[in-house]
């Protein structure tokens, strides 16, 4: 881990992956999209609006994923004082938010049709909004303070504070009963989906998970070379 | 043990003689919840209906209004420094200031929520069960909030950036507090829910005092 605390070292690493990343992104992606969007059956009750259901759940997985991957770097940064952890965990938030803000989107769009409403304030609904302020949280606290090593500590000690968070999400359909479905991918039991409709789902979450690897390295490198940029600019100055 | 004690005494003495941050934060909770009946209008079912909603989601306003002072004052007269150098630890002095800030504001919060039920025509039976869970969830009020406060302490004009990190934290809070009040009303037991407010005081006691350390730790350094 510590090999990786330096910033060139990392950068060839981010470069190495990115060309991976894109490449299953677009593959998984547009493979997952013909397949569950043409050639997936529909469902019995929901029709064609289950396909959504192929946008919103891998971005739901990510929301939640990015944010616990935010937590372990903001704790590898503050433990260990690790540079490039801070930097992972900064870049990676507005990523998050922007598969919070799809599978709340898609969520509603889904929800007019198959519930008669755009939105209904049940536990799921209402955790992930919630988690959405988080994620705007985080980004606000990181913009607020001037000093980057110290906006790095703070709003990694916000992120922590907020992973309390997820457990309740992710469990929030089972503890409550309420409006949107139990999970059904991941369960004691096995998966409770139609093999059908799980592939293309599944290739959705790799071809979504691929994608957030290539969104992070594009900003992770420009954070760098931003970085590098300032220093350049503030040796110049001082000749 | 000492030291606690009269780090909360002079947190008070400071509270009560400059005068009316209580008074202000007390006012501010009156009249938040005060404007609903002029903007839902005065009919008693639907004032009913949203009374401990409304008193709830005012009392997390006027917490979080409060807190930007907890740290901010220390921060600026240099005597936050002083805490730091103290034998008592840092997380001890975080608690003795949030039980001061809540003695100040989280307490009269609750002492005056029946009255605000009855204003806003809460039937009888919740008034008490009210009480109750403002008892139960203010104090992680004050605890959450010293998060967000400590993490907001060096930031010019944090107040609203303290808001925001701190008010979806308080969420729990809030929903459990309404839950009591509606079962209680409905003739359900409210037990349960004053419970599990109890317990996310008590959790956040224990975890908070931790975070918010680090936070001040980080503004002084």
């Amino acid at each position: 881990m510590h090999r990786f605390a330096n910033p060139t070292r990392f950068l060839r690493l981010v470069d190495r992956v990115e060309p991976w990343a894109w490449g299953i992104a677009i593959v998984a992606i547009t493979l997952g999209i013909g397949w569950g969007l043409v050639i997936a059956p529909q469902d019995y009750q929901q029709g064609d609006t289950v396909r959504i259901m192929y946008v919103h759940v891998p971005s739901a997985w990510m929301a939640l994923a990015i944010y616990s991957g935010m937590a372990i770097a903001s704790a590898v940064g503050l433990i260990w004082r690790h540079a490039v952890a801070d930097l992972a965990a900064k870049a990676s938030a507005p990523i998050g938010a922007g598969f919070t803000l799809v599978n709340l989107v898609t969520g509603s769009l889904w929800g007019k049709p198959m519930w008669g409403t755009w939105w209904a304030w049940d536990a799921r609904l209402t955790s992930m909004l919630i988690l959405f302020f988080l994620y705007l949280g985080y980004i606000a606290l990181w913009q607020a303070i001037e000093d980057e090593a110290k906006a790095a500590r703070a709003a990694a000690i916000l992120a922590l504070v907020g992973v309390v968070n997820v457990p309740i999400i992710k469990f929030s359909v089972d503890w409550w009963n309420t409006l949107h479905q139990p999970a059904s991918v991941v369960t004691m039991e096995g998966p409770k989906i139609h093999p059908d409709l799980l592939w293309p789902l599944l290739l959705m979450g790799v071809g979504f998970m691929a994608l957030y690897l290539g969104l992070l390295a594009m900003r992770i490198r420009a954070e760098l070379l931003e970085r590098r940029v300032r220093l350049r600019r503030l040796a110049e100055r001082g000749d | 043990m000492n030291r606690f004690l009269a780090l909360v005494r002079r947190d008070l003495a400071l509270g009560l003689r400059q005068n009316g941050t209580m008074v202000a934060t007390l006012t501010f909770f009156v009249l938040a919840v005060a404007l609903f009946p002029l903007g839902v209008g005065p009919e008693p079912a639907t004032l009913a209906r949203i009374a401990p909603g409304v008193v709830w989601v005012a009392a997390l306003l006027a917490a979080t209004v409060s807190l930007d002072r907890l740290f901010q004052a220390d921060y600026e007269d240099g005597s936050l420094e002083l805490l730091l150098l103290e034998p008592l630890p840092l997380e001890l002095a975080v608690l003795a200031k949030c039980l001061a800030h809540w003695l100040l504001t989280g307490l009269p919060l609750t002492l005056i929520s029946p009255l605000l039920g009855v204003l806003m025509q809460l039937h009888p039976d919740g008034l008490a069960v009210l009480t109750l869970a403002m008892a139960a969830g203010t104090p992680a009020l004050s605890l959450i909030g010293a998060i967000g406060a400590a993490l907001t302490v060096g930031v010019r004009r944090g107040g609203v950036l303290l808001s925001l990190l701190v008010l979806p934290l308080m969420i729990p809070v809030l929903i459990f507090g309404v839950a009591a009040v509606d079962a209680a009303t409905q003739g359900l037991g409210a037990r349960p829910h004053l419970l599990l407010l109890g317990g996310l005081s008590v959790g956040a006691l224990a975890l908070s005092p931790l975070a918010a350390a680090a936070g001040l730790r980080l503004a002084v350094e």
